[in-house]
Protein backbone atom coordinates (compact mmCIF):
# COMPACT_ATOMS: atom_id res chain seq x y z
CA UNK A 1 0.00 0.00 0.00
CA UNK A 2 1.00 3.34 -0.12
CA UNK A 3 -0.17 6.60 1.35
CA UNK A 4 -0.03 10.61 -0.01
CA UNK A 5 1.56 13.24 1.69
CA UNK A 6 0.60 16.74 1.18
CA UNK A 7 1.65 20.19 1.75
CA UNK A 8 5.10 18.88 0.66
CA UNK A 9 7.84 21.79 0.30
CA UNK A 10 10.29 22.00 -3.21
CA UNK A 11 13.77 22.51 -2.38
CA UNK A 12 14.77 22.97 -5.38
CA UNK A 13 14.47 26.73 -6.55
CA UNK A 14 13.91 30.21 -4.28
CA UNK A 15 10.30 29.93 -5.11
CA UNK A 16 10.24 27.14 -2.09
CA UNK A 17 5.93 25.99 -3.95
CA UNK A 18 4.47 24.30 -0.74
CA UNK A 19 2.03 22.47 -2.22
CA UNK A 20 3.76 19.87 -4.15
CA UNK A 21 2.37 15.76 -3.07
CA UNK A 22 3.68 12.48 -2.72
CA UNK A 23 3.43 9.40 -2.81
CA UNK A 24 5.33 6.74 -0.64
CA UNK A 25 5.24 3.39 0.39
CA UNK A 26 2.96 2.84 4.03
CA UNK A 27 7.28 1.91 5.62
CA UNK A 28 8.62 5.50 4.54
CA UNK A 29 11.33 3.59 2.59
CA UNK A 30 10.07 4.46 -1.26
CA UNK A 31 9.21 7.67 -2.86
CA UNK A 32 6.88 6.33 -5.93
CA UNK A 33 5.09 9.56 -7.69
CA UNK A 34 5.53 13.29 -7.39
CA UNK A 35 2.27 15.50 -7.79
CA UNK A 36 2.21 19.57 -8.91
CA UNK A 37 5.67 19.87 -8.89
CA UNK A 38 7.90 21.43 -11.89
CA UNK A 39 9.80 19.17 -13.91
CA UNK A 40 12.83 20.12 -12.09
CA UNK A 41 11.25 19.51 -8.84
CA UNK A 42 10.12 16.44 -9.79
CA UNK A 43 13.20 14.96 -10.92
CA UNK A 44 15.29 16.08 -7.09
CA UNK A 45 12.48 13.83 -5.41
CA UNK A 46 12.74 11.26 -8.15
CA UNK A 47 16.39 11.16 -8.33
CA UNK A 48 17.21 10.56 -4.25
CA UNK A 49 15.49 6.93 -5.31
CA UNK A 50 17.94 6.30 -7.83
CA UNK A 51 19.38 2.80 -7.96
CA UNK A 52 23.38 4.07 -8.41
CA UNK A 53 23.18 6.32 -5.34
CA UNK A 54 26.20 6.31 -3.78
CA UNK A 55 25.89 5.84 0.01
CA UNK A 56 28.93 5.94 1.78
CA UNK A 57 31.84 8.36 2.34
CA UNK A 58 35.15 7.85 -0.35
CA UNK A 59 38.04 9.05 -0.55
CA UNK A 60 40.59 9.70 -4.43
CA UNK A 61 43.67 7.21 -3.90
CA UNK A 62 46.96 8.07 -5.96
CA UNK A 63 45.73 6.19 -8.83
CA UNK A 64 42.61 8.27 -9.38
CA UNK A 65 40.48 5.55 -8.22
CA UNK A 66 37.87 5.67 -5.18
CA UNK A 67 38.08 3.92 -2.00
CA UNK A 68 34.97 3.24 0.11
CA UNK A 69 35.64 4.77 3.88
CA UNK A 70 33.70 4.84 6.99
CA UNK A 71 31.37 8.56 7.66
CA UNK A 72 34.11 8.32 10.77
CA UNK A 73 37.13 8.70 8.95
CA UNK A 74 35.11 11.16 6.78
CA UNK A 75 34.73 12.75 9.69
CA UNK A 76 38.32 12.22 10.71
CA UNK A 77 39.84 13.93 7.40
CA UNK A 78 37.46 17.08 7.32
CA UNK A 79 38.23 18.19 10.68
CA UNK A 80 41.76 17.51 10.32
CA UNK A 81 42.09 19.62 6.82
CA UNK A 82 39.99 22.52 8.73
CA UNK A 83 41.85 22.49 11.94
CA UNK A 84 45.43 22.42 9.74
CA UNK A 85 44.39 25.13 7.42
CA UNK A 86 45.25 28.48 7.74
CA UNK A 87 42.20 29.70 5.63
CA UNK A 88 40.43 27.46 4.40
CA UNK A 89 37.47 28.57 2.74
CA UNK A 90 33.72 27.27 3.73
CA UNK A 91 31.63 27.69 0.32
CA UNK A 92 28.41 26.38 -0.44
CA UNK A 93 25.32 26.62 2.37
CA UNK A 94 22.60 27.66 -0.59
CA UNK A 95 21.16 23.38 -0.36
CA UNK A 96 20.84 22.93 2.92
CA UNK A 97 18.57 24.31 5.71
CA UNK A 98 19.18 26.85 8.21
CA UNK A 99 19.99 24.20 11.46
CA UNK A 100 22.99 23.18 9.28
CA UNK A 101 24.16 26.39 8.21
CA UNK A 102 24.20 27.64 11.93
CA UNK A 103 26.27 24.48 12.51
CA UNK A 104 28.67 25.02 9.64
CA UNK A 105 29.47 28.17 10.78
CA UNK A 106 30.28 27.47 14.36
CA UNK A 107 33.29 25.19 12.13
CA UNK A 108 33.93 28.39 10.76
CA UNK A 109 34.79 30.46 13.77
CA UNK A 110 36.44 27.73 15.25
CA UNK A 111 39.07 26.75 12.34
CA UNK A 112 38.84 30.65 10.84
CA UNK A 113 36.99 30.03 7.89
CA UNK A 114 35.89 32.01 4.97
CA UNK A 115 32.60 31.43 4.82
CA UNK A 116 30.80 31.83 1.52
CA UNK A 117 27.74 30.88 -0.26
CA UNK A 118 26.34 30.86 -4.16
CA UNK A 119 25.25 34.16 -4.03
CA UNK A 120 28.99 34.81 -4.27
CA UNK A 121 28.42 33.77 -8.08
CA UNK A 122 24.38 34.44 -7.95
CA UNK A 123 22.93 37.80 -6.72
CA UNK A 124 26.19 38.90 -4.57
CA UNK A 125 26.23 41.85 -6.58
CA UNK A 126 22.56 42.60 -5.47
CA UNK A 127 23.30 42.41 -1.96
CA UNK A 128 25.86 44.97 -2.52
CA UNK A 129 23.56 46.84 -3.99
CA UNK A 130 21.31 46.70 -1.84
CA UNK A 131 23.44 47.66 0.99
CA UNK A 132 24.42 50.68 -1.19
CA UNK A 133 21.20 52.25 -1.49
CA UNK A 134 18.24 49.95 0.26
CA UNK A 135 16.14 47.99 -1.17
CA UNK A 136 11.68 48.58 -1.34
CA UNK A 137 10.74 45.15 -1.40
CA UNK A 138 7.73 42.75 -0.59
CA UNK A 139 6.31 39.58 -0.10
CA UNK A 140 5.31 36.62 -2.75
CA UNK A 141 2.00 37.23 -1.42
CA UNK A 142 1.69 40.95 -1.66
CA UNK A 143 2.46 40.14 -5.48
CA UNK A 144 -0.03 36.98 -6.24
CA UNK A 145 -2.52 39.96 -4.62
CA UNK A 146 -2.17 43.52 -5.62
CA UNK A 147 0.50 43.44 -8.60
CA UNK A 148 -0.68 44.58 -11.68
CA UNK A 149 2.23 45.62 -13.68
CA UNK A 150 5.07 42.76 -14.09
CA UNK A 151 8.59 43.16 -14.87
CA UNK A 152 11.22 41.01 -15.48
CA UNK A 153 14.41 42.24 -16.09
CA UNK A 154 16.90 39.51 -17.30
CA UNK A 155 15.31 36.39 -16.21
CA UNK A 156 13.78 33.46 -16.95
CA UNK A 157 11.25 32.03 -14.88
CA UNK A 158 9.76 29.92 -17.69
CA UNK A 159 12.85 27.85 -17.11
CA UNK A 160 14.85 28.52 -13.65
CA UNK A 161 11.79 29.06 -11.72
CA UNK A 162 8.67 26.89 -13.61
CA UNK A 163 6.16 27.76 -11.16
CA UNK A 164 6.94 31.56 -10.17
CA UNK A 165 4.60 32.57 -12.90
CA UNK A 166 2.13 30.49 -11.87
CA UNK A 167 1.73 30.70 -8.00
CA UNK A 168 2.64 34.31 -7.98
CA UNK A 169 3.69 37.09 -11.02
CA UNK A 170 1.39 35.80 -14.03
CA UNK A 171 -1.56 34.19 -13.39
CA UNK A 172 -2.56 33.73 -10.11
CA UNK A 173 -6.20 35.56 -9.45
CA UNK A 174 -5.83 37.30 -6.11
CA UNK A 175 -7.48 39.88 -3.84
CA UNK A 176 -7.48 42.87 -6.18
CA UNK A 177 -6.08 40.92 -9.02
CA UNK A 178 -9.41 38.89 -9.75
CA UNK A 179 -8.93 38.52 -13.55
CA UNK A 180 -5.82 37.00 -12.84
CA UNK A 181 -3.87 37.33 -15.70
CA UNK A 182 -6.17 39.72 -17.71
CA UNK A 183 -5.48 42.06 -14.75
CA UNK A 184 -1.80 42.31 -15.33
CA UNK A 185 0.84 43.84 -17.84
CA UNK A 186 3.50 41.71 -18.32
CA UNK A 187 6.91 43.25 -19.29
CA UNK A 188 10.24 40.98 -20.33
CA UNK A 189 13.59 42.59 -20.59
CA UNK A 190 15.99 40.25 -22.20
CA UNK A 191 18.56 40.08 -25.41
CA UNK A 192 16.65 36.67 -26.67
CA UNK A 193 12.66 36.47 -27.04
CA UNK A 194 13.14 33.90 -24.22
CA UNK A 195 10.15 31.75 -23.28
CA UNK A 196 8.39 33.61 -20.62
CA UNK A 197 8.99 37.23 -23.06
CA UNK A 198 6.31 34.88 -25.32
CA UNK A 199 3.70 35.40 -22.98
CA UNK A 200 4.81 38.72 -22.31
CA UNK A 201 2.81 42.21 -23.36
CA UNK A 202 5.92 43.81 -24.29
CA UNK A 203 9.41 42.50 -24.84
CA UNK A 204 12.23 44.46 -25.13
CA UNK A 205 14.92 42.92 -26.81
CA UNK A 206 18.16 45.02 -25.22
CA UNK A 207 21.68 45.20 -26.20
CA UNK A 208 23.41 42.39 -23.96
CA UNK A 209 25.15 44.32 -21.55
CA UNK A 210 23.67 47.34 -21.78
CA UNK A 211 21.23 47.18 -18.53
CA UNK A 212 22.58 50.35 -16.77
CA UNK A 213 21.50 52.68 -19.91
CA UNK A 214 18.16 51.03 -20.14
CA UNK A 215 17.32 51.26 -16.51
CA UNK A 216 18.38 54.92 -16.77
CA UNK A 217 16.14 55.76 -19.49
CA UNK A 218 13.44 54.59 -17.62
CA UNK A 219 14.71 57.01 -14.42
CA UNK A 220 14.18 59.54 -17.40
CA UNK A 221 11.54 58.84 -19.20
CA UNK A 222 9.34 58.67 -16.13
CA UNK A 223 9.70 61.94 -15.84
CA UNK A 224 8.87 62.68 -19.14
CA UNK A 225 12.66 64.01 -20.20
CA UNK A 226 13.85 64.04 -23.56
CA UNK A 227 15.91 60.88 -24.29
CA UNK A 228 18.36 59.93 -27.79
CA UNK A 229 16.51 57.94 -30.48
CA UNK A 230 17.48 54.45 -29.75
CA UNK A 231 18.88 53.37 -25.92
CA UNK A 232 20.39 50.30 -25.84
CA UNK A 233 19.40 48.86 -28.85
CA UNK A 234 15.37 50.24 -27.73
CA UNK A 235 13.39 53.01 -29.77
CA UNK A 236 12.44 55.61 -27.66
CA UNK A 237 8.77 55.66 -28.56
CA UNK A 238 9.01 52.18 -26.76
CA UNK A 239 11.06 52.99 -23.67
CA UNK A 240 8.42 56.25 -23.17
CA UNK A 241 5.60 53.73 -24.00
CA UNK A 242 6.69 51.59 -21.07
CA UNK A 243 7.36 54.03 -18.45
CA UNK A 244 3.51 55.02 -19.26
CA UNK A 245 2.66 51.60 -18.44
CA UNK A 246 4.61 50.98 -15.04
CA UNK A 247 3.09 54.24 -14.00
CA UNK A 248 -0.47 53.72 -14.92
CA UNK A 249 -0.16 50.55 -12.67
CA UNK A 250 -1.76 50.35 -8.97
CA UNK A 251 1.19 48.34 -7.86
CA UNK A 252 4.61 47.17 -10.04
CA UNK A 253 6.97 44.48 -9.36
CA UNK A 254 10.30 43.99 -10.81
CA UNK A 255 12.28 40.59 -10.70
CA UNK A 256 15.42 40.74 -11.45
CA UNK A 257 18.27 37.48 -12.56
CA UNK A 258 21.40 36.84 -13.79
CA UNK A 259 20.73 38.97 -16.74
CA UNK A 260 21.47 42.07 -14.65
CA UNK A 261 23.93 40.67 -11.68
CA UNK A 262 26.37 38.51 -13.87
CA UNK A 263 26.61 41.20 -17.09
CA UNK A 264 29.21 43.77 -17.01
CA UNK A 265 28.18 46.92 -14.28
CA UNK A 266 27.13 44.22 -11.96
CA UNK A 267 25.91 45.77 -8.68
CA UNK A 268 26.13 49.19 -10.78
CA UNK A 269 22.98 47.44 -12.66
CA UNK A 270 21.20 47.06 -9.34
CA UNK A 271 21.82 50.37 -8.33
CA UNK A 272 19.85 51.59 -10.90
CA UNK A 273 16.97 48.98 -10.72
CA UNK A 274 15.73 50.22 -7.11
CA UNK A 275 16.47 53.65 -8.35
CA UNK A 276 14.05 52.59 -11.00
CA UNK A 277 11.78 51.30 -7.95
CA UNK A 278 12.49 54.38 -6.16
CA UNK A 279 11.27 56.48 -8.64
CA UNK A 280 8.06 54.81 -9.40
CA UNK A 281 6.75 55.31 -6.41
CA UNK A 282 6.65 58.82 -7.19
CA UNK A 283 3.79 57.76 -9.07
CA UNK A 284 2.17 54.54 -7.56
CA UNK A 285 3.35 51.74 -5.54
CA UNK A 286 6.42 49.64 -6.42
CA UNK A 287 8.50 47.22 -5.35
CA UNK A 288 11.82 44.64 -6.33
CA UNK A 289 12.76 41.31 -6.12
CA UNK A 290 15.28 38.83 -6.75
CA UNK A 291 14.67 36.23 -8.20
CA UNK A 292 16.65 33.84 -5.96
CA UNK A 293 18.28 30.66 -7.36
CA UNK A 294 18.97 27.65 -4.52
CA UNK A 295 16.13 27.05 -2.14
CA UNK A 296 17.79 28.15 0.40
CA UNK A 297 20.68 30.90 -0.62
CA UNK A 298 18.24 33.35 1.45
CA UNK A 299 18.38 31.17 4.18
CA UNK A 300 22.05 31.38 4.44
CA UNK A 301 22.22 34.84 4.06
CA UNK A 302 20.01 35.44 6.98
CA UNK A 303 21.79 33.22 9.26
CA UNK A 304 24.99 35.05 8.77
CA UNK A 305 23.47 37.81 8.82
CA UNK A 306 21.91 37.72 12.20
CA UNK A 307 25.54 35.68 13.12
CA UNK A 308 27.67 37.95 11.70
CA UNK A 309 26.26 40.64 10.15
CA UNK A 310 27.12 40.07 6.67
CA UNK A 311 25.17 37.69 3.86
CA UNK A 312 28.17 36.64 2.29
CA UNK A 313 31.76 36.32 1.62
CA UNK A 314 32.62 36.61 5.51
CA UNK A 315 35.87 35.91 6.37
CA UNK A 316 37.06 35.03 10.01
CA UNK A 317 40.50 34.00 9.56
CA UNK A 318 41.51 37.53 12.12
CA UNK A 319 38.97 35.86 14.84
CA UNK A 320 35.96 38.81 13.91
CA UNK A 321 33.70 39.14 10.74
CA UNK A 322 35.61 41.07 8.12
CA UNK A 323 33.28 41.57 4.54
CA UNK A 324 34.40 42.86 1.36
CA UNK A 325 33.28 41.61 -1.79
CA UNK A 326 36.13 41.11 -4.59
CA UNK A 327 38.38 40.12 -1.79
CA UNK A 328 36.79 37.94 0.22
CA UNK A 329 34.62 35.84 -1.99
CA UNK A 330 35.22 32.47 -3.24
CA UNK A 331 36.56 33.23 -7.17
CA UNK A 332 38.97 35.99 -6.26
CA UNK A 333 40.59 33.92 -2.76
CA UNK A 334 40.69 30.63 -5.05
CA UNK A 335 42.16 32.83 -8.38
CA UNK A 336 44.68 34.41 -5.70
CA UNK A 337 45.81 31.24 -4.62
CA UNK A 338 44.19 32.76 -0.83
CA UNK A 339 42.99 29.84 0.70
CA UNK A 340 44.67 26.42 1.40
CA UNK A 341 41.81 24.04 1.77
CA UNK A 342 38.57 24.10 0.36
CA UNK A 343 35.20 22.44 2.28
CA UNK A 344 31.94 22.23 -0.30
CA UNK A 345 28.21 21.43 1.16
CA UNK A 346 25.22 22.07 -0.86
CA UNK A 347 26.43 23.33 -4.04
CA UNK A 348 28.62 22.50 -6.87
CA UNK A 349 31.63 25.01 -8.27
CA UNK A 350 33.18 22.11 -9.75
CA UNK A 351 30.11 22.68 -12.45
CA UNK A 352 29.29 26.60 -11.71
CA UNK A 353 32.63 28.20 -11.12
CA UNK A 354 34.62 29.39 -13.95
CA UNK A 355 37.06 26.17 -15.07
CA UNK A 356 40.01 28.77 -13.50
CA UNK A 357 39.03 28.49 -10.15
CA UNK A 358 37.73 24.70 -10.18
CA UNK A 359 41.26 23.86 -11.23
CA UNK A 360 42.59 25.55 -8.18
CA UNK A 361 40.48 23.14 -5.75
CA UNK A 362 41.59 20.03 -7.70
CA UNK A 363 45.08 21.60 -6.42
CA UNK A 364 44.07 21.56 -2.37
CA UNK A 365 42.82 19.85 0.26
CA UNK A 366 39.23 19.58 -0.39
CA UNK A 367 35.75 18.01 0.86
CA UNK A 368 32.55 17.93 -1.29
CA UNK A 369 29.37 17.12 1.00
CA UNK A 370 26.45 16.57 -1.82
CA UNK A 371 23.91 13.39 -1.96
CA UNK A 372 24.86 13.69 -5.59
CA UNK A 373 27.64 12.68 -8.30
CA UNK A 374 29.13 15.99 -8.89
CA UNK A 375 32.14 17.73 -11.12
CA UNK A 376 32.50 18.72 -7.63
CA UNK A 377 33.08 15.85 -6.00
CA UNK A 378 35.30 14.74 -8.93
CA UNK A 379 37.70 16.94 -8.31
CA UNK A 380 37.58 16.73 -4.40
CA UNK A 381 39.91 14.13 -2.48
CA UNK A 382 36.75 13.24 -0.34
CA UNK A 383 33.17 13.13 -1.03
CA UNK A 384 30.58 12.51 1.64
CA UNK A 385 27.32 11.75 0.11
CA UNK A 386 24.10 12.62 2.58
CA UNK A 387 20.57 12.49 3.02
CA UNK A 388 18.78 15.44 0.74
CA UNK A 389 17.55 17.64 2.88
CA UNK A 390 13.78 18.75 2.33
CA UNK A 391 13.26 15.11 1.02
CA UNK A 392 14.63 12.02 3.43
CA UNK A 393 15.10 15.65 6.26
CA UNK A 394 13.20 18.77 7.04
CA UNK A 395 14.50 22.00 8.19
CA UNK A 396 14.10 25.79 7.43
CA UNK A 397 14.73 27.30 4.21
CA UNK A 398 13.97 31.27 3.45
CA UNK A 399 11.99 31.53 0.33
CA UNK A 400 12.82 34.32 -2.27
CA UNK A 401 10.88 37.02 -0.27
CA UNK A 402 12.49 36.35 2.87
CA UNK A 403 9.79 34.08 4.30
CA UNK A 404 10.80 31.30 6.46
CA UNK A 405 9.11 27.89 5.67
CA UNK A 406 9.99 24.50 7.42
CA UNK A 407 10.28 21.63 4.82
CA UNK A 408 9.56 18.26 5.60
CA UNK A 409 10.68 15.07 5.34
CA UNK A 410 8.72 12.68 3.33
CA UNK A 411 10.41 9.48 2.87
CA UNK A 412 13.63 7.86 4.78
CA UNK A 413 17.42 8.37 3.36
CA UNK A 414 19.04 5.17 2.58
CA UNK A 415 19.63 3.13 5.94
CA UNK A 416 23.02 4.78 7.63
CA UNK A 417 23.60 7.85 5.81
CA UNK A 418 24.14 10.90 7.54
CA UNK A 419 21.80 14.54 7.00
CA UNK A 420 24.32 17.93 6.40
CA UNK A 421 23.52 18.87 10.42
CA UNK A 422 24.67 15.51 11.72
CA UNK A 423 28.07 15.05 9.67
CA UNK A 424 28.51 18.83 10.62
CA UNK A 425 28.31 18.18 14.46
CA UNK A 426 30.55 15.48 14.33
CA UNK A 427 32.96 17.93 12.68
CA UNK A 428 32.46 20.28 15.09
CA UNK A 429 33.22 18.12 18.16
CA UNK A 430 36.54 16.35 16.20
CA UNK A 431 37.71 20.60 15.61
CA UNK A 432 37.19 21.43 18.98
CA UNK A 433 39.25 18.62 20.21
CA UNK A 434 41.89 19.18 17.61
CA UNK A 435 41.73 23.46 18.56
CA UNK A 436 41.59 22.12 22.13
CA UNK A 437 38.80 25.14 22.43
CA UNK B 1 36.21 29.80 -41.35
CA UNK B 2 35.39 30.90 -37.75
CA UNK B 3 33.14 33.59 -36.64
CA UNK B 4 33.00 36.07 -33.61
CA UNK B 5 30.12 36.36 -30.91
CA UNK B 6 29.04 37.41 -28.34
CA UNK B 7 28.61 34.37 -25.63
CA UNK B 8 25.61 34.38 -22.29
CA UNK B 9 24.89 31.55 -20.35
CA UNK B 10 21.93 31.23 -18.35
CA UNK B 11 19.73 28.14 -17.21
CA UNK B 12 17.31 26.16 -19.36
CA UNK B 13 14.51 23.94 -17.66
CA UNK B 14 17.01 21.05 -19.36
CA UNK B 15 19.84 21.40 -17.60
CA UNK B 16 17.62 21.72 -14.87
CA UNK B 17 16.04 18.61 -14.76
CA UNK B 18 19.32 16.55 -16.25
CA UNK B 19 21.43 18.06 -13.54
CA UNK B 20 18.93 16.63 -10.86
CA UNK B 21 19.17 13.59 -12.62
CA UNK B 22 22.94 13.57 -11.88
CA UNK B 23 25.37 15.24 -13.93
CA UNK B 24 27.59 12.32 -14.66
CA UNK B 25 24.56 11.50 -17.12
CA UNK B 26 24.92 11.52 -20.78
CA UNK B 27 21.74 13.67 -20.25
CA UNK B 28 23.42 16.30 -18.73
CA UNK B 29 25.89 16.44 -21.31
CA UNK B 30 23.07 16.97 -24.12
CA UNK B 31 21.48 19.66 -22.31
CA UNK B 32 24.55 22.19 -21.72
CA UNK B 33 27.53 20.58 -23.53
CA UNK B 34 26.02 22.69 -26.71
CA UNK B 35 26.06 26.01 -28.24
CA UNK B 36 22.91 27.82 -29.49
CA UNK B 37 23.32 29.72 -32.63
CA UNK B 38 21.36 31.92 -34.55
CA UNK B 39 20.28 30.97 -38.00
CA UNK B 40 21.94 33.66 -39.23
CA UNK B 41 25.09 32.96 -37.24
CA UNK B 42 25.08 29.33 -38.85
CA UNK B 43 25.04 30.79 -42.38
CA UNK B 44 27.92 32.62 -41.23
CA UNK B 45 29.94 29.59 -39.79
CA UNK B 46 28.92 27.95 -42.86
CA UNK B 47 27.63 24.31 -40.53
CA UNK B 48 25.07 22.06 -40.54
CA UNK B 49 22.84 22.24 -37.15
CA UNK B 50 24.25 19.84 -34.46
CA UNK B 51 28.10 19.81 -35.37
CA UNK B 52 30.71 19.91 -32.94
CA UNK B 53 32.14 23.13 -33.03
CA UNK B 54 35.15 24.11 -30.84
CA UNK B 55 34.29 27.48 -28.65
CA UNK B 56 37.58 29.78 -27.63
CA UNK B 57 37.88 32.54 -25.48
CA UNK B 58 40.39 34.60 -24.25
CA UNK B 59 40.11 32.03 -21.18
CA UNK B 60 39.97 28.94 -22.73
CA UNK B 61 38.08 26.84 -25.23
CA UNK B 62 35.95 23.80 -25.33
CA UNK B 63 34.31 21.25 -28.10
CA UNK B 64 29.93 21.08 -27.95
CA UNK B 65 27.62 20.63 -30.31
CA UNK B 66 25.88 23.63 -32.20
CA UNK B 67 22.14 23.47 -31.87
CA UNK B 68 19.83 26.48 -33.33
CA UNK B 69 18.70 28.81 -30.74
CA UNK B 70 15.74 27.66 -29.11
CA UNK B 71 14.21 31.09 -27.92
CA UNK B 72 15.28 33.26 -30.64
CA UNK B 73 16.20 35.40 -32.95
CA UNK B 74 19.37 36.42 -31.41
CA UNK B 75 21.56 37.17 -34.14
CA UNK B 76 25.33 37.73 -33.00
CA UNK B 77 24.51 36.11 -29.33
CA UNK B 78 25.37 32.78 -28.37
CA UNK B 79 24.66 31.06 -25.86
CA UNK B 80 25.47 27.96 -23.93
CA UNK B 81 23.59 26.56 -20.92
CA UNK B 82 25.19 27.36 -17.25
CA UNK B 83 27.49 24.16 -16.58
CA UNK B 84 31.07 23.09 -16.76
CA UNK B 85 31.43 23.27 -20.88
CA UNK B 86 30.25 26.97 -20.58
CA UNK B 87 32.58 27.71 -17.66
CA UNK B 88 35.83 26.60 -19.66
CA UNK B 89 35.15 29.75 -21.75
CA UNK B 90 33.75 32.65 -19.69
CA UNK B 91 35.45 35.44 -18.35
CA UNK B 92 36.56 34.60 -14.65
CA UNK B 93 37.25 38.35 -14.08
CA UNK B 94 34.97 39.69 -11.44
CA UNK B 95 36.24 42.99 -11.26
CA UNK B 96 36.37 43.58 -7.78
CA UNK B 97 32.88 42.64 -6.91
CA UNK B 98 33.68 38.92 -6.43
CA UNK B 99 31.09 37.96 -9.43
CA UNK B 100 32.80 36.65 -12.65
CA UNK B 101 31.24 38.16 -15.78
CA UNK B 102 29.24 34.64 -17.07
CA UNK B 103 27.55 36.63 -19.49
CA UNK B 104 29.04 39.02 -22.64
CA UNK B 105 31.99 36.74 -23.31
CA UNK B 106 33.18 37.22 -26.58
CA UNK B 107 34.29 34.25 -28.24
CA UNK B 108 35.13 32.66 -31.45
CA UNK B 109 33.28 29.63 -32.95
CA UNK B 110 34.33 27.19 -35.67
CA UNK B 111 33.53 23.48 -36.65
CA UNK B 112 35.41 20.98 -35.36
CA UNK B 113 33.46 18.28 -36.83
CA UNK B 114 35.80 15.08 -35.34
CA UNK B 115 36.12 16.20 -32.54
CA UNK B 116 34.43 14.82 -29.26
CA UNK B 117 32.13 16.21 -27.21
CA UNK B 118 33.27 15.33 -23.73
CA UNK B 119 30.83 14.42 -20.82
CA UNK B 120 31.34 16.54 -17.16
CA UNK B 121 33.27 14.75 -14.92
CA UNK B 122 35.39 13.85 -17.88
CA UNK B 123 35.81 17.25 -19.07
CA UNK B 124 36.95 18.53 -15.74
CA UNK B 125 38.70 15.91 -14.49
CA UNK B 126 41.48 16.37 -17.58
CA UNK B 127 41.37 20.17 -17.54
CA UNK B 128 42.62 20.26 -13.77
CA UNK B 129 44.97 17.38 -15.01
CA UNK B 130 46.02 19.12 -17.87
CA UNK B 131 45.12 16.89 -20.32
CA UNK B 132 42.80 18.69 -22.78
CA UNK B 133 43.43 19.45 -26.17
Amino acid sequence: MTKTVTDVICPFCGTLCDDLEVVVSDDNKQLLEVYNACAIGAEKFLHSQAKDRITRPRMRQEDGSWKEISYDEAIEYTAKMLADAKKPLMYGWSSTNCEAQSVGSEIGEAVGAVMDNTATVCHGTSLIAVQDIGIPSCTLGEVKNRADRILFWGCNPAHAHPRHMSRYSIFPRGFFTGKGHASRKVIVVDPRPTDTASIADVHLQIEQGRDYELLDALRVAFKGEKLPDVVAGIPKAKIYEVAETLKSGRFAIIFFGMGVTQSIGKNHNIDAAIAVTRDLNEYTKAAIMPMRGHYNVTGSGQVWGWLFGFPYAVDLSRGFARYNPGETTSNDLLRRDEVDAVFVLGSDPGAHFPFSSVKKIYDLPSVAIDPHETPTTEVCKVHVPVAFVGVEIGGCAYRMDNVPIETRKVVDAPEGMMTDEEFLTHVLARVKELKGV
Amino acid sequence: MAISVNLITGRTIQQGVSMEAGKEKPAYTTACGIIELDPVDFKRLGAYRNTHVRVTSDYGSVVVKAVEATQGPHPGVAYIPMGPWANMVVNPNTYSTGMPTFKGTPVQVEVAKNEPVLGSLELVRKGCRGELA
